[in-house]
């Protein structure tokens, strides 16, 4: 009878162990794949000579593969992990199964603080980093004032709110480049629709040991956003503080998406395919859902950035295309069924 | 009658609650006996639903005290409160496909560790909640797919799951056809008869709510209008003054139960209620 005990413990480890395979794959690909040419079988043979120590590695392959293609398919992991995370918490928070940090204008408003700290001249981190935190949390505030006075934050009111919120942080956004007449402008544009190609090792270890706190963070508190969804009354009587729950997941979630978008550009929709594809699947337990999450989202992006980086003959797509072409097709079906 | 009748569940002294200027309450002061049945009615914005959100400890009163079985709400952290008095609030809707199973399962948080991962009673004591409240083999279904008396049934299930010495639920008949309105307050007797859990709910249907009560507490504006047994507070003086409308009391067919009939505007003064005036004592019914 002891088996039923630790019954979600169980499917959080299968889940997981499945999501791993599926992210180690991307991962592998993605170290084997790039512009330098060669086969992929060749590829992943690179990869693996690493390990095994085979005197018949190329010297130059290997450095291109862990100087150049590991920061970067680590970055994209990462990112991935984050945003979907991301999408997922805040779907929770407003128990709205369309909320997502880009679509509520979250990322937009991070953009902004991090274009004016590109501009201003600061580093990446902490620099950008903090402009994107300020930036987020105060569309965060704008998003949640709109929005308030209804009863549990109405999902089309909460959404129109978002696109104005999104709408605005455009114009300001255009505006900071209008201004701006250097070099920096095709930095800034390309980093708008989601870059990962900057990745350098000591910045994503930056980020890791940054959002990897917030992920822990956010799993502990699990089991209250199950039952917040029940609606916030609901769990105040089954025991949840639900105001310290929501400050610290709106802070958390809010912090670790300007970290990723102060690194990365803004990367869209992330948030809702994943959450929604791993939902479908699993079941809406967040204890299943969050580490499903960290690691599908991650293995998600990994792939993106893979097609990103593949599907022209010559350069790449900024990867917020990518998710973008993918997210805003299921966002309008989700939309509609919702209606139904 | 009992020893346990003595016992106080709820004990309101000069209770006060301000929201945004109006659905106040003011100076509210009532007990309600351990293993009773306390229905709170009253018209629109009376008051009855922030009574209730008080009563269960979600929003703090702003004035008077608040005992629960004797120990004053301030004094309970957020998980012994949880386990003492639970709440199946009005029909929620949850745009999230949890199954009936997981739902029951959430009223044992209170009990468990911070990610809630369930042990081999907490499974039982949904198993049994959920064949008390009939939804078992609905166990593994979407709540969003059930008729709304299923629902019901379910988030009552979710709050005995929780083992509460006091349940309180928000008009958990509104919305339900005849046969589920029955069915639920019939449901929610057994449970204080047969588990001795104190129930007090809201209700807007006074004919069903005099059958079951032990006790009626009458509001309009915050305040008590009456409180007492069904047929002390169901005269058509107290009714005329809460609700303002007119209407006819006489016995239920049942028994000594008073009951309410509406009169629409075309009945009054006709010779049809004159007729029946006649016949019973005009003491009964009211007309303006």
């Amino acid at each position: 009878m002891n088996s039923l005990k630790s019954h979600v413990i169980k499917r959080i480890f299968a889940v997981c162990t499945v999501l791993s395979i599926f992210l180690l794959c991307a991962m592998i690909l993605g170290l084997s794949t790039g512009s330098s040419g060669g086969e992929i079988l060749t590829g992943i043979k690179m990869v693996f000579s690493f390990f095994t120590d085979d005197a018949s590695h190329d010297a130059m392959m290997q450095t291109i593969i862990w100087q150049i293609r590991f920061p970067r398919v680590l970055l994209a992991a990462l990112v991935g992990a984050t945003l979907s995370l991301g999408g997922l918490v805040f779907q929770a928070l407003l128990r709205n199964p369309l909320a997502e940090p880009y679509i509520l204008g979250i990322s937009g408003g991070s953009a902004i603080g991090a274009i004016l700290g590109i501009l201003v001249g600061l580093s990446r981190f902490p620099g950008v980093a903090g402009t994107a935190f300020i930036g987020s949390m105060g569309t965060l505030a704008l998003v949640l004032v709109m929005a308030s006075g209804q009863t549990v934050l109405k999902k089309d009111s909460l959404l129109l709110s978002g696109v104005m919120v999104n709408a605005f942080c455009s114009a300001v956004i255009m505006f900071l480049i209008s201004l701006t007449q250097d070099s920096r402008i095709h930095n800034i544009l390309f980093w708008l629709m989601g870059d990962l190609s900057l990745a350098e090792m000591n910045q994503v270890m930056i980020l890791a040991a940054t959002v990897l706190p917030c992920f822990l963070l956010i799993f502990c508190l699990s089991n209250s956003m199950n039952l917040m969804l029940l609606g916030k009354e609901m769990a105040g009587s089954m025991g949840v503080n639900i105001k310290a729950v929501t400050i610290i997941l709106l802070v958390t979630t809010s912090f670790m998406i300007s970290s990723t978008v102060s690194q990365c550009g803004l990367v869209g929709f992330v948030g809702l395919v994943m959450p929604h594809l791993l939902r479908l699947l699993l079941g809406p337990d967040h204890r299943v859902m969050v580490p499903a999450c960290i690691v599908g989202g991650a293995g998600f992006m990994v792939a993106c950035d893979l097609l990103a980086r593949t599907l022209p003959q010559h350069g790449e797509i900024p990867i917020g295309v990518i998710t973008a072409m993918i997210g805003a097709p299921l966002f309008i079906f989700l939309l509609k069924r919702s209606k139904s | 009658m009992s020893e346990e009748k003595k016992i106080i569940a709820i004990e309101a002294i000069n209770l006060s609650y301000a929201y945004h200027d109006n659905d106040v309450i003011k100076n509210l002061s009532f007990a309600v006996p351990k293993g009773g049945f306390f229905i709170i009615i009253g018209p629109n914005g009376s008051g009855k639903t922030t009574l209730m959100k008080v009563l269960s400890g979600i929003k703090k009163p702003e004035g008077g005290n608040l005992n629960i079985l004797g120990k004053a709400i301030e004094r309970y952290s957020r998980k012994s409160l949880a386990q003492t008095v639970a709440m199946a609030p009005q029909m929620t809707s949850v745009d999230f496909p949890f199954t009936v199973r997981e739902i029951v399962l959430m009223g044992r948080s209170p009990y468990k560790g911070l990610l809630g991962f369930d042990d081999q009673t907490d499974l039982q004591i949904a198993q049994q909640a959920m064949a008390f409240t009939e939804v078992e083999h609905l166990a593994e279904r979407k709540l969003g797919q059930l008729s709304g008396g299923e629902q019901q049934r379910v988030l009552i299930a979710r709050a005995i799951c929780q083992e509460p010495e006091i349940i309180l639920l928000d008009e958990p008949t509104a919305s339900l056809d005849l046969a589920h309105q029955v069915r639920v307050m019939d449901l929610m007797e057994q449970l204080q008869k047969e588990k001795g859990v104190t129930i007090i709910m809201v209700s807007h249907d006074i004919n069903l709510a005099c059958m079951y009560a032990q006790c009626l507490l009458l509001i309009k504006n915050g305040q008590i209008v009456s409180i007492g047994p069904p047929d002390q507070v169901l005269n058509y003086e107290t009714l005329e003054q809460a609700y303002g409308c007119a209407l006819l009391v006489d016995q239920s067919p049942l028994g000594n139960y008073p009951r309410i009939t509406l009169v629409p505007k075309r009945f009054i003064k006709s010779s049809l209620v004159d007729a029946y005036l006649k016949n019973k004592s005009s003491k009964n019914s009211i007309f303006h």
